[in-house]
């Protein structure tokens, strides 16, 4: 906030020597890296709590409607799901680059690994998508357009299948928000760190950029078993 | 406590009021006591938004076949009445107004960790009860505030979905507050302010925020489902679809009830705070206090299933959701005996925030008791859904949330404005207040013992004479509310000066800021030497 206090010295943080980097609320730098730190991993604790709920209702519908969800886990390709899960570890990696670079000062290193993570993202992405048209191709999108061949049902009643359906749109749809907003966000740590506003001395929106993304590849790492490995012993 | 010797002005003619005079200095500021008096504007609104809708209730209960409106109507007007009181007013009363003013100034710190975040919840909140009251005015929604379904996601025909998204967004803004609380706590505490030497407010804003950031998520997502069957008409929780609605109630209360000591547990920090600055003496059990909010931060996540006693919910789970509940009573008791015996050989005097936590001491206990009797699981089957739940919980919500919220208002309000209201019209207010309370709610214990079930707009003629009293009861506390805004906004004008600590209370924001504090709290930030209520050392105000 700009309000400066009329009286002398009064209260303003702004007399002395400050560091530009410290925002007005901190005493020092440490206090303010090690609040925004704490601040990441509580905010991905209510991640947790956000999909855990999801999680639940997943877990409690697979038990009741076993075979509907196994035959739903059929209709999806393991092989998209393993390219996609070796794509977003890939950007995990070229993320935690980003991090170490910006560490070392390296301004055009954490510039090259920032848009590598976010290429690795849209390519995550594009993959996620071909897969979502493959099932509306195959009239399998719960609620709009749901018609599914006996061969896709494989005995179970289409009301599990849908609802196993309506699971893996629902919480792969989530996720790739979680994508979009993660590689907007990389986008403007690029940027901020290509015109010279974030340096090592203050790297800390780096690593809390770097936080949330490892966060949002821990939560595919169990969709892609959830959904696609567990297919159950039905063959 | 005392700082270090620093030679400083004794009053700054510029404070975090007067700095700035346009409505941008206001709209956009990152202060978190202006954002605090944001908040305070307009949750006091949605307060009376709440309590007009309530009002009209108790008038329709004058007659046994409902005196004003239709039963429709009826179920309307209880559905808002729970929503905005729930979401927009109990949730966010104390820890927005008194939790954003005091917890930086009590920890020693010029600011919340993260300000502009802070701003960003109050717009969330504001954006989240827009949509509300959308629903509100374009019709109603009538599920009641718990949103059940399949009659939420299904059957019902009115504005579910705005209100169920006002409630989802306005749920960010809890998310957000409590994560800057924790943080504050954590990281900017001041030299020499340790955890045991923090005020009892502080440890329950804490255990309050460990709440808002671990439940709020789960009622964010079971939002998203309903919102998820009601568009595309899958069976996520509708029986007909193969879908499941005890899993619905398992997911609401797995954060509705959590939220209920995100209710009373700020509540109990204030009046912590209250009974020592009135009786001039240090809190007895300081860390007993302290833990025992933890304590319910903690089992409150795991009783969630005595909401389901008669829904279909195993018995067996219903057993150790009833043995669990019993166990929240225990650290409840630890912090009555505790307020107690820090009366006993006091100097108390009896100023208006006294009266509000006597009375909250009083109400709260009578209300944890018969939480006791719907923990146990045959009573529950008898009381379940009737008016003895409803007594219940209002003895909790408004006799203890509410009263403690007023009596800390009243407390820090010389602190926040720098002026003093007059404390006869306050104490007035607050016996108006108490005997109104009493007056609408044990009625209703009867009420309910009896049998008359909630949410029906009509009951037999045997019950009148109790629902006429409860409905003269609720007149009374409705003036009692209506008093203090009056005289508090007089005060602004026509109070006198309260000067730095007018009653002479221990603590950072007493001993060390000015009234109203300047912009960033502190000249210099203080050095904490001592324990947290050192009354021996305060000496006795001459009031």
């Amino acid at each position: 906030m700009s309000d400066t206090v009329a009286f002398p010295g009064a209260g303003n943080p702004h007399a002395g020597n400050r560091n530009p980097a410290l925002q007005e609320q901190f005493e020092h730098i440490e206090q303010q890296r090690d609040a925004s730190n704490f601040g990441i991993w509580i905010f991905l604790a209510t991640e947790i709590l956000f999909f855990g709920g999801l999680f639940t209702t997943y877990i409690v519908y697979r038990m009741i409607y076993f075979p509907g969800f196994v035959s739903g886990s059929h209709l999806l390709e393991r092989h998209l799901g393993a390219l996609m899960t070796f794509v977003l570890l890939g950007s995990s990696f070229t993320m935690a680059l980003a991090v170490h670079s910006i560490r070392l000062g390296k301004r055009k290193l954490v510039v090259l690994f920032l848009i590598l993570t976010i290429l690795l993202g849209v390519a995550f992405l594009g993959v996620k998508f071909t897969e979502y048209y493959g099932k509306w191709n195959e009239h399998l999108v719960p609620g709009i357009d749901f018609h599914p061949s006996a061969n896709d049902l494989q005995g179970a009643t289409p009301q599990s299948v849908e609802l196993f359906l309506c699971f893996y749109f629902f919480m792969t749809g989530l996720h790739a928000l979680h994508m979009i907003v993660g590689i907007g966000l990389l986008a403007v740590m690029a940027l901020l760190t290509w015109y010279g506003k974030i340096t090592a001395e203050h790297y800390n929106r780096i690593e809390v950029s770097g936080l949330y993304w490892h966060f949002v590849d821990i939560i595919w790492i169990y969709l892609f078993p959830l959904l696609y490995l567990i297919t159950g012993n039905r063959h | 406590m005392s700082t270090a010797v620093v030679e400083r002005p004794l009053y700054n003619p510029v404070n975090y009021l007067n700095v700035k005079h346009t409505l941008k200095s206001w709209l956009l500021t990152t202060d978190h006591k202006r954002i605090a008096l944001l908040y305070l504007g307009s949750i006091t609104m949605l307060f009376f938004v709440g309590g007009f809708a309530a009002m009209l209730m108790r008038l329709n209960l004058l007659e046994p076949a409902g005196a004003i409106v239709h039963p429709e109507t009826y179920n309307k007007l209880f559905t808002m009445h729970g929503i905005v009181m729930v979401w927009f007013f109990l949730i966010p009363s104390i820890p927005t107004t008194l939790g954003n003013f005091l917890i930086p100034i009590m920890v020693g710190a010029r600011d919340l960790a993260f300000p502009k975040l802070n701003l960003l919840s109050w717009y969330i909140f504001i954006f989240g009860s827009a949509f509300t009251l959308y629903a509100l005015v374009s019709g109603g929604v009538d599920t009641g505030w718990t949103f059940y379904t399949p009659l939420s996601s299904l059957y019902v025909t009115t504005h579910v979905m705005a209100a169920a998204a006002g409630v989802f967004i306005t749920g960010f803004s809890s998310i957000l507050t409590g994560l800057n609380f924790i943080v504050t706590v954590h990281k900017m505490r001041a030299p020499g302010m340790t955890w045991f030497r923090l005020p009892l407010f502080v440890w329950s804003m804490y255990a309050t925020s460990v709440i808002f950031v671990l439940a709020t998520p789960v009622l964010a997502i079971t939002l998203l489902l309903i919102g998820l069957e009601r568009g595309l008409h899958v069976g996520i929780f509708d029986p007909a679809l193969g879908g499941d609605p005890i899993l619905f109630q398992h997911l609401f209360w797995f954060y509705s009830h959590p939220a209920v000591y995100i209710m009373i547990l700020p509540g109990m920090g204030v009046v912590s705070e209250l009974v020592a600055a009135f009786s001039r003496k240090r809190v007895f059990g300081y860390k007993a206090i302290g833990f025992s909010s933890m304590a319910i931060a903690l089992f409150g996540f795991f009783v969630w299933g005595h909401h389901m006693f008669v829904s279909g919910q195993s018995v067996y789970a219903g057993m150790v959701f009833s043995a669990l509940s019993f166990a929240v009573a225990i650290p409840s008791a630890i912090k009555v005996f505790n307020w107690t015996a820090t009366l006993y050989k006091g100097s108390i005097s009896f100023d208006a925030p006294m009266l509000y936590a006597l009375g909250f001491i009083g109400l709260f206990t009578i209300g944890g008791l018969t939480g006791l009797f719907l923990a146990a699981l045959s009573v529950d089957v008898h009381v379940h859904d009737t008016y003895f739940v409803i007594a219940h919980f209002h003895y909790i919500m408004v006799g203890g949330a509410v009263m403690a919220y007023l009596g800390g208002i009243h407390f820090w309000w010389p602190k926040i404005t720098g002026k003093l209201y007059p404390d006869v019209w306050a104490r007035l207010a607050a016996v108006i207040i108490f005997v109104g309370f009493n007056l609408t709610f044990f009625p209703q214990y009867l009420l309910g013992y009896l049998g008359m079930p909630r949410r029906y707009a009509m009951y037999p003629a045997e019950f009148q004479m109790l629902n006429v009293m409860s409905t003269a009861g609720a007149s009374i506390l409705g003036l009692g509310y209506l008093l203090p805004l009056v005289y508090l906004i007089w005060s602004l004008r026509y109070g006198p000066d309260a000067g730095p600590n007018p009653f002479l209370a221990t603590g950072l924001e007493w001993e060390e800021t000015q009234s109203p504090p300047t912009t960033h709290n502190f000249e210099e930030i203080p050095v904490v030497t001592q324990d947290a209520y050192a009354y021996e050392n305060m000496g006795i105000p001459n009031v």
